[in-house]
């Protein structure tokens, strides 16, 4: 049986890699080898970890360099030389060893005005919404988003500008703009604009290349960029 | 700076981004067409001298550079050095004028 050699960064904010030797598996995950790190070789070793399917997004870490969901993401993908390197995700705190502090992450989701603000009541009958109208459609490219933070990660945006919303939450604001039965699309105009907001995008595209729900955020963020500047010049941003 | 501000900047870079694609064009088509019979001064200026549609070309073009530039250094300052706020936008403006004066001066000296 061949053996992986595993760095895992142990630690806060500072650390270090400690180097792990972990069995190597047919269709072995890279969180099959965090696992098995956890269980049978050091149990104080800290990770996020829910669903194992690609439903949940809580067990992205940076693996080889690169923000990945490790639950799907298969070490014959990713290995090199016989070798993986697993780090926290990079943009957020680290609380400990793999785990990251995703307070900012979904903050910025609030700040950004993620929430469905209904038009309607209760009272009133359902809203009936095309599957193949051109918004829904809109809609339909970024709702499969699971919150896992790899593009979060990815963004160097994120990086030199703290106060950047960043593309998961920008992702997020696009669709309920998009959202024909949503009230709040002034307001979330007005929050998702300028230098803290989608105006910040560089379109490098990091998020886009990394998302692994193959979502774009950069085309959300492109849309944003059009609607806050025509709810500008209307007086509204 | 409000966010409208904000939006209008970036507004203001890409429209001035467009501008610049077709001036930067011009200018190297025309600096390719110029040296053909060697380069002088004279010939230079017998072109530019009391050229209206040369000094309406190259007026647009210093705007264009006046407004393009320094939004994107505004940028550069904010994410490279962490500056942000009022001394960074003074800062741009001031830098904003003086591409806009340096430039009109230099076209003010081949048209004239």
């Amino acid at each position: 049986m061949s053996v992986l050699q595993v760095d895992v960064w142990r630690g806060g904010e500072s650390g270090s890699f400690q180097r792990f030797e972990v069995p190597r598996l047919e269709s072995q995950t890279v969180l099959d080898v965090v696992t098995h790190i956890q269980r049978v070789l050091d149990p104080t070793l800290s990770y996020r970890f829910a669903c194992r399917v690609g439903m949940c997004g809580s067990c992205a870490m940076t693996v080889n360099g690169r923000a990945r969901w490790t639950c799907r993401t298969h070490v014959a993908e990713v290995v090199a030389g016989g070798a993986l390197e697993i780090a926290p995700l990079r943009n957020l705190p680290v609380i400990k060893d793999l785990v990251t502090d995703m307070r900012e992450f979904f903050d910025k989701w609030a700040a950004a005005r993620g929430q469905f603000r209904p038009s309607a009541s209760r009272k009133d009958d359902f809203a009936r919404v095309e599957p193949d109208s051109p918004r829904r459609q809109l809609v339909d490219a970024g709702i499969e988003c699971i919150g896992c933070g790899v593009c979060y990660a990815a963004c160097d945006v994120v990086s030199w500008n703290p106060e950047y919303l960043g593309p998961a939450a920008l992702n997020r604001a696009w669709t309920l703009v998009n959202d024909v039965r949503d009230g709040a699309r002034d307001e979330r105009l007005a929050a998702v604009a300028g230098d803290a907001g989608c105006h910040a995008c560089h379109t490098h595209m990091s998020c886009t290349e990394r998302c692994p729900k193959k979502i774009s955020p950069t085309a959300a963020i492109a849309g944003l960029k059009r609607a806050t500047l025509g709810a500008a010049l209307k007086g509204k941003a | 700076m409000n966010t409208r501000t904000q939006v209008y900047l970036w507004a203001a870079q890409r429209m001035s981004a467009v501008v610049l694609a077709v001036c930067v064009l011009v200018h190297l088509g025309t600096l390719i067409y110029a040296v053909q019979g060697g380069l002088s001064a004279t010939e230079i200026l017998g072109r530019s001298r009391g050229s209206a549609a040369w000094a309406a070309f190259y007026g647009v073009f210093v705007l264009a550079v006046a407004v393009h530039a320094p939004i994107g250094l505004r940028s550069v300052l904010a994410e490279w050095l962490g500056w942000r706020g009022t001394g960074l936008d003074a800062l741009v403006i001031v830098v904003a004028l003086a591409i806009a004066a340096l430039g009109m001066r230099a076209l003010w000296a081949v048209i004239a």
